[in-house]
């Protein structure tokens, strides 16, 4: 994996005693000594973080944490006191701290692109000529121009509206236009800081859906700033906890909810639902642990109501339920199916851990999970082809030893944060008996 | 005199003999250069005031009121204009009232051309605006005939001493204005700017000046009435047009000539002030 941005031990100090601030930092004073001391805001302090390539690395905290303030530091609009900034810039890296102007323009014009909170559009232009700015700026022939912002407006949905004027726009659709502008330059790492804050709720959830689409297309480097805990647990591949400019937590999202590094971020998780974050991949079971019968039958509970066949290929061939053949469905569509049918779930470990309790709930017995390659986990990129090849893979990084599989069985979980999650830790304990599975295997005819 | 206000008024300082050294010193050493400067200015006005003056009085009306439609687009502008300067016509003031016009739309352009790029340069900087404050507080409200003497013994009799008397009055405005409108353009669209990675006058040309623009017409528009509020101070040093009309008509106790150029300008200050001000309202 490449390092897009890395942010080496970075301070941002404002005001005019830098040097008398940089000591307090580094004898640890907080964020009111040194404003007491010297006057000087702490934006932040010793701040190291790696972002690597087609990452969506989530900032987050409350107002004043630093968030902001360290996103700002990549395209220097915020000045760095001390430390690195290391920016990817085609085949080498450019410390952005230390550049010239003329270099920093071109990483400006050519490799990091920002979406505001506040849209920053230019409400005497265009639509189209909002887009076509970070390309104007580049100096870009008109003819080309005019081409590649229609194309970025037709990726918004918006190619109706480019001769409108920005405020004639509603919110999301202004923010939209901040995204086609971000996206016309072609950079490959987007700033993102609190794009989606200004809206309404629902059209905060659409742009983020939005977004995910557009990412799993473009696979930009984004560096999104946010101050809400759901939104980063959708968004985020990483998620940054910063609390008084410092960074608390850095993780996946399942490790934040999972293993909360203090207070602060249990806290932030506390009104979280883990079931929103977590997915069958946190649970799933090895399907050695499971208890194997004749010719290839496995069983999915102790209690031996359900069992599967698998065959040569570690393909499901069949499905019994209570002694009777059963119906080998996704339990994607568990509300969909029939409730008399007999059947028996698999789910793909990005499945979310509320559909799996639905389907659960329905068949007194655990989905079996369609184990998929780490790296492909994410709910959008699993589907049923995508799942036959991450078996696949799977297969072969488990012959070569290399260990993929996280150990969540249920006991992992129970010893989980009881305190914070007691509803959580209730439905596991009283259903123990209920097993887990983690299968490299594909729905047979689906 | 109680004995500390005497000893006060005993040390006076001498400011109005510095003053008056000052420019003695001006017009003894560089009278010809003054004097030069405002004979070419003088010849500038009085020839373009010709020029319009040799254009039938009906047609000029109707250029400008065409003018007028070109700038904002609307018919019953035009025709008010129209309207408007035929009154003039029609009073037997149209000399003056093209003297007066040139003299305005001049000092309104100068103004503006030294206006914007200081008003500008102390936007961006903030030390110098505050060293600019107290001058441009002073040439707002310095009375305009204390003003009036050394212009007058530097440059002479005529049109050219009104108008830098006038370009004097009004270049505050201009400044002031420009600055608002500068430094109140929205942070985020600047920080978008540079963000895309604008130089200093992209920034400046493709961001600060467009939002600013509402702003520096109004700057404009207001230059432009500040100078026909000059004009009667003007005449006073030889300038033209309706002010000497009514500084005339003021010596002579005259209502009817006082009333007819007073209109004059009122229906000028009209005509100019819409034609302006609807320049800015089109591009919103």
């Amino acid at each position: 994996m490449t390092v897009a941005v890395d942010f080496r031990n970075v301070d941002i100090v404002f005001g005019a005693d830098q040097a008398g601030s940089l000591a307090m930092i580094d004898a640890g004073a907080s964020r009111a000594e040194i404003l007491e001391k010297t006057g000087n805001v702490l934006g932040c302090a010793g701040a190291s973080l790696t972002v690597n390539e087609g990452e969506i690395s989530v900032l987050m905290g409350l107002s004043g944490s630093g968030k902001s303030t360290l996103l700002r530091a990549v395209n220097r609009l915020n000045v760095v006191s001390r430390g690195q900034v290391l920016v990817k810039d085609g085949d080498k890296t450019v410390d952005v701290v230390t550049c010239d102007q003329a270099t920093l323009r071109r990483l400006r014009q050519k490799q990091v692109a920002m979406v505001f909170q506040q849209f920053g559009l230019l409400p005497w232009r265009t639509v189209e000529e909002n887009v076509g700015l970070g390309l104007e700026l580049a100096g870009v022939p008109e003819a080309e121009r005019k081409e590649r912002v229609q194309r970025q407006l037709k990726l918004v949905n918006l190619d109706q509206w480019s001769k409108k004027y920005a405020h004639e726009l509603s919110g999301g659709m202004q923010q939209r236009v901040g995204l086609a502008r971000a996206f016309a330059t072609e950079a490959p790492i987007l700033l993102m800081d609190e794009p989606f804050s200004a809206l309404d709720p629902l059209i905060r959830t659409k742009l983020q859906d939005e977004l995910l689409q557009l990412q799993a297309e473009l696979k930009k480097t984004i560096i999104f700033v946010s101050h809400d805990l759901e939104e980063a647990l959708k968004i985020g591949s990483h998620i940054t906890i910063m609390e008084g400019g410092r960074i608390v937590q850095t993780g996946a999202p399942e490790d934040i909810v999972l293993r909360p590094a203090n207070d602060y971020v249990r806290d932030f998780i506390a009104n979280v639902n883990p079931l929103s974050v977590l997915t069958a991949w946190n649970v799933m079971r090895d399907r050695r642990d499971l208890e194997h019968g004749d010719n290839g039958w496995v069983w999915l509970d102790r209690r031996k109501t359900t069992r599967f066949k698998i065959d040569d290929h570690g393909l499901v061939a069949a499905a019994e339920r209570d002694g009777k053949p059963a119906v080998w469905v996704s339990c994607a569509d568990v509300e969909g199916q029939p409730e008399e049918l007999a059947q028996v779930f698999w789910a793909n470990p990005g499945t979310s851990l509320k559909t799996v309790m639905l389907a659960m709930h329905r068949s007194q017995t655990a989905p079996v999970a369609i184990a998929i390659c780490r790296r492909h986990r994410h709910p959008r990129c699993v589907e049923r082809g995508a799942a036959a090849i991450g078996a696949a893979r799977l297969q072969d990084h488990r012959r070569s030893g290399k260990a993929l599989w996280r150990g969540f069985g249920v006991g992992c979980l129970n010893r989980g944060p009881r305190r914070r999650h007691s509803e959580y830790c209730w439905w596991l304990r009283c259903d123990r008996s209920w097993s887990f599975s983690g299968l490299a295997v594909r729905p047979a005819r689906s | 005199m109680d004995p500390i206000s005497k000893f006060m008024v005993d040390h006076k300082i001498p400011i109005g003999a510095w003053g008056k050294a000052f420019f003695g010193f001006l017009t003894d050493n560089f009278d010809t250069v003054f004097r030069a400067f405002s004979n070419g200015l003088n010849f500038l006005l009085d020839g373009l005031v010709n020029i319009l003056l040799m254009v039938p009085p009906v047609l000029l009306a109707l250029i400008i009121a065409i003018i007028a439609w070109l700038l904002q687009r609307s018919r019953p502008l035009a025709i008010g204009v129209f309207l408007g300067l035929i009154f003039i016509i029609n009073q037997n003031l149209w000399k003056q009232t093209v003297q007066t016009l040139v003299l305005v739309v001049a000092a309104a352009a100068m103004a503006m051309a030294i206006g914007v790029p200081l008003g500008i340069w102390a936007a961006h900087k903030p030390k110098v605006y505050r060293v600019m404050l107290p001058v441009l507080d002073l040439m707002q409200t310095l009375p305009t005939f204390v003003y009036l003497i050394p212009v007058l013994t530097l440059f002479g009799l005529g049109n050219a001493p009104g108008l830098i008397v006038t370009i004097i009055f009004v270049i505050p405005t201009a400044v002031r204005l420009t600055h608002l409108g500068v430094v109140s353009v929205p942070k985020s669209i600047v920080e978008a700017g540079e963000a895309f990675g604008a130089t200093k006058s992209q920034l400046l040309w493709k961001v600060e000046l467009p939002s600013a623009l509402p702003t520096i017409m109004a700057g404009l528009t207001q230059s432009i009435m500040l100078s026909l509020s000059m004009v009667v101070f003007a005449a006073l040093i030889g300038a033209g047009g309706l002010g000497t009309e009514i500084n005339r008509a003021l010596g002579s106790r005259r209502i009817d000539l006082g009333l007819e150029a007073g209109l004059a300008i009122v229906v000028l200050a009209i005509v100019l002030d819409r034609m302006t001000r609807i320049a800015v309202g089109g591009k919103k």
